[in-house]
Parts: C-alpha cells; structure tokens; sequence
C-alpha cells in the first residue's frame, strides 16, 4: 500500500486530481455554509419571532422545512434536487451545493434557535422598556449574546457539512466539473492504481487536514468572543 | 389620540385587568399616577404587583381596561367584556330564553366599539416604542447588558433611539455615574460588579432616558442586605428630585419614609390606598392588618 501511495504522491496526473478534488470540496463546502447559515439565521429568527397574524403561516413553512430536511437522508434530497427539482441541463454541480445548503440550513437554524433562546428572557424585556423594538433588541443585545453559544455548534455543523458533500460525486462527475471532489477524485485515481485503501488514505488526509484547519478557526472565534465581558 | 381631560395625570390606569389562562392576576386595578408621586406599592407575594407594574409599560400586555400616559392611550381594550356578554347570551339561546333584539343591539354596540379600539390600538402599536422611552423601568435582576460596557450600557438608549451623538450622549452618562459614584466604573463589564452596583447602574441606565415616570420592580428583592442601603439611597435621592415613580417593593421602612402614596394590593385589586403615615398606623382593610402585623 506505501508503493501505491508513493505512485499516486510522484503522478502529476493523480495530485492533479487530488489537488482539484481538494479545490471543488473547500468551494462546495464554503458556498453551501454560506447558503445554510444565512437560511439558518433567517429561519431561526422567524421561528422565535412574536407571535402576529401574517408570522403564521412563514412559521408553518419554517417548521416542515427544518421536518423536512432534517428527517430525510441528504442523499435522498440531492437526487430529487438534482434529477427531479433542478433538472436543467447544466445545472447539476449547482443545484447539489443548493441542496447541501438547503439541508445545513435546517440544522443550522435549529442551533442560533437554541442558541438566541438561552439568553436571559430578562435581556429582550430591558431592551424593549428602554424603546427598542423586537428587532432592534435583537440584533444589539440578544444575537451579540447568543452568538457565543452559536458558535460550537455551528463549528460542529460546518464540519459535518464538509464530509456530507463528499456525496456530490453520485449525480455524475467527471474531473473538471465542480462535482468532482476529493471522494470523486479518489474514485477516479482508483481506475488507474488500483488500490483503494492507498487513495483512500490520501483523500481521508486532505479532510483531515481541512477539519484540523477548520477547529482552529473555530477555537480562534470562541478565544476572541470569551475576551469580551471581562 | 388624546383623550379629552385636562390636567391629566402623568399615567391614568382604569379598571386593569390580566388574565393568564385561567388565571385572573389583575381584577380591575384603578390608580392615578401625579406629577411628583412617589407611589410604593406593597402586598403579599402572588398577589399581582409586578404584574401590574408590567403592565403599565405593556411588557405584559393586559386583558382588559385602559391606560393613559400624558393623556394618549398606551393601552384600550373595554370591548371584550361585550364580547362576553354577546357569548353568554348565544349560550342562552340553547335554554330558550334568548332576547333576539336585544342581542342584535348589542352586537351592533360591540361593533362599533371594536372598530374604534382597532383604530386606537394602530394608533398605540406606532408609538409603543416611544412610549416606554417615556417610561424607565428597573428590574429586580437588574438585566443590564453583559456584553456591553457600563458606559454603553447607559448609553446604548441614547444613541441608538435619541440619535444624540455618541461624545455628548458619553458625557451625559458619565456625569450621571459620578453622581452614583462609580464613574470609576464606566469601563469595565457589568460582570465585574456587585449587585448593588448592577442595580446603580440600571437606575442610570433608566435615568438617562429622561423618562417622565420610572417603574421599579422590586429593586433590592435580589441584593445581599448590605446592597439594599447603597440602592434605596439612589432611588430616595431620586424622589427628593422630583421623580415620578411607581416602587413596588417589600421594603415597608421605604414606603413609610419616602413615599407620598402607599397602595396595599391583595388578589388583583387595590384593598388600600393612603398617604404612608395613616397608611401604617391606621390600616383599615382586614387583609392589610395581617399583612403589616407579619412584616412589621
């Protein structure tokens, strides 16, 4: 198995592919957290928004979102996303990476959720008796609050994110398209040096060194949130 | 929207009412709050104090009756006790004794006032915020706002509703913290302090609204004993000030010493209502008696 690795490690064509398998699941991963925290806030704040009359029915949609996406296997959604929702010609790569935003969105909200709600009920009543409105209050004394204990979870979801889009690969990749990422690029090495444990080991390196990378921004935002209120 | 009474007082509060659930907290509470007052409001625990100083700034929203600040409406809802007795009278319909016309009269009655409610009540949802600026409130956990500095945290309010620059609304809190002593204090977290300087600092917070009236709920009911003094000191020097204010509290030396009204609450209503000398010493109502002969 190490002269396999040797193999792939010293072939330009196959660090080509690890390389560009690398580049396709760092930007699928990026673009896809970047949608699934923006629904997740979006989400998170309706759901704990007062209740009023036109709120409703947004709610009820926010909810069988978050059943929905979080009660079925991701696999299954990018199939219907890709093959049934999506089903233009070339819109594949991306319709995957809206569906794995789609998905993280669902948990993601479910965490600021938790996360706003844990702060002192007594915070949005200070800042509503001085006058700010619901959303005022919000945004310049609850979220500020809460994004202290967003943010492990959030870190914890981005990394679950990351290997979750190593599925991309089963609507179809070829290497070039945004498709073709680390898993498909094992896949691929695999047709020329047989071994999948040697190609295998290489691509499980790459996500562990994106992981590694990513708890230590994580650990870098949680030390500079801590500094504050001391 | 004003209501058409001269001389108002500063908040006019008609048969308040709060139900949660089931429950009645609130069962039809009437106080005027004048210019000057300094009201204590005491009674048992449960009985509905904090409730209805809640109220009184809409962080509960009340079930039923009217509130005035300055003669404008904070709150008006008189239509559901129509609402009840249109309900009571389909429900006599079943047992045959059911005055059609009667009826009719009075569902043209509620119509017509649930039409003008809804017209106060856009009136009161564009201008609540504006409200409770006029109305301080200080919190028996004093909920100042841990991520922010003390200075920021007096002068959040000012800069961000008053849109008063940020050097002069720095001013105004410092000055306010040094007549509370604890301009020292203006840049650390509230985290670092006592509660006795937590709740200095909520009561400047307040202050530095200008509010026409403040509300205290239980101000010193989270202090160690030895914070209550620092605390009580503040607010006292307050009311010699001229503030309005509305202190509901456990602490009867208070009442007696600073306040110009005491209101005695017991199961939602007002049971007692006089100034604090022949409030204490001549109490008329049965339940007062046993509440004073246990606290004194």
């Amino acid at each position: 198995m190490f002269n396999d690795i040797i193999k792939i490690l010293s072939n330009r064509e196959m660090t080509g592919y690890v390389l560009e398998g690398l580049f396709h699941s760092l930007l699928v991963t990026l673009v896809a957290a970047l949608l699934g925290l923006f629904l997740g806030f979006v989400v998170a704040v309706v759901k704990i928004a007062p209740n009023q009359k036109w709120i409703k029915p947004i709610k009820i949609i926010c909810n069988v979102y978050t059943t929905v996406f979080r009660g079925t296997p991701v696999a299954l959604q990018l199939f219907i996303m890709v093959f049934a929702v999506f089903a233009i010609p070339g819109f594949k790569p991306y319709a995957a990476i809206i569906t794995f935003g789609i998905n993280s969105g669902a948990y993601v909200s479910e965490s600021i959720r938790a996360g706003i709600t844990s702060v002192d009920k007594g915070q949005m009543e200070a800042g509503r008796a001085l006058g700010f409105t619901w959303l005022q209050t919000m945004i310049r004394i609850i979220l500020p609050q809460a994004v202290k204990n967003i943010i492990p979870a959030i870190g914890n979801e981005m990394i679950a994110l990351l290997k979750e889009t190593s599925i991309i690969g089963w609507v179809g990749s070829t290497p070039g398209s945004l498709t073709f990422d680390l898993n498909a690029a094992a896949d691929t090495i695999y047709r020329t040096i047989p071994n999948y444990l040697a190609s295998g080991f290489i691509v499980g390196c790459c996500y562990l060194a994106i992981v590694y990378v990513m708890v230590f921004i994580i650990k870098l935002i949680e030390r500079r949130l801590a500094r504050n209120e001391r | 929207m004003n209501a058409n009474t001269q001389n108002a007082p500063i908040l006019s509060v008609r048969q308040l009412c709060k139900k949660f659930g089931q429950l009645e907290v609130l069962k039809g509470v009437n106080v005027d709050v004048n210019k000057g007052d300094v009201i204590a409001v005491i009674g048992p625990s449960g009985c509905g104090k904090s409730t209805f100083l809640r109220c009184l700034n809409l962080l509960e929203e009340p079930t039923a009756g009217e509130i005035l600040l300055e003669n404008e409406y904070v709150f008006k809802n008189e239509r559901v006790y129509l609402k009840n007795r249109l309900k009571e009278m389909k429900a006599q319909k079943k047992t045959g004794n059911f005055d059609e016309s009667a009826f009719n009269a009075l569902q043209k009655e509620y119509d017509a006032l649930r039409a003008e409610e809804k017209q106060i009540e856009k009136y009161i949802a564009k201008n609540i915020n504006l409200h409770r600026q006029k109305i301080g409130m200080v919190f028996q956990q004093f909920n100042l706002f841990p991520h922010l500095t003390v200075l920021k945290n007096v002068t959040l309010g000012l800069t961000k509703l008053k849109n008063i620059p940020e050097s002069e609304a720095n001013e105004k809190a410092l000055t306010l913290l040094k007549k509370i002593g604890l301009e020292e204090k203006a840049n650390v977290y509230p985290a670092t302090l006592s509660g006795g300087q937590k709740q200095r600092i909520a009561i400047v917070r307040a202050l530095a609204m200008e509010p026409d009236v403040m509300l205290f709920d239980e101000p010193t009911s989270a202090l160690d004993p030895e914070m209550v003094g620092e605390v009580l000191k503040v607010i006292t020097e307050l009311a010699k000030e001229g503030m309005t204010m509305v202190v509901v509290t456990h602490e009867i030396g208070f009442a007696k010493e600073v306040a110009n009204r005491v209101i005695f609450m017991s199961d939602g209503v007002i049971k007692e209502e006089n100034e604090p000398k022949e409030f204490f010493s001549i109490p008329k109502d049965e339940r007062l008696k046993e509440f004073l002969s246990k606290v004194l």
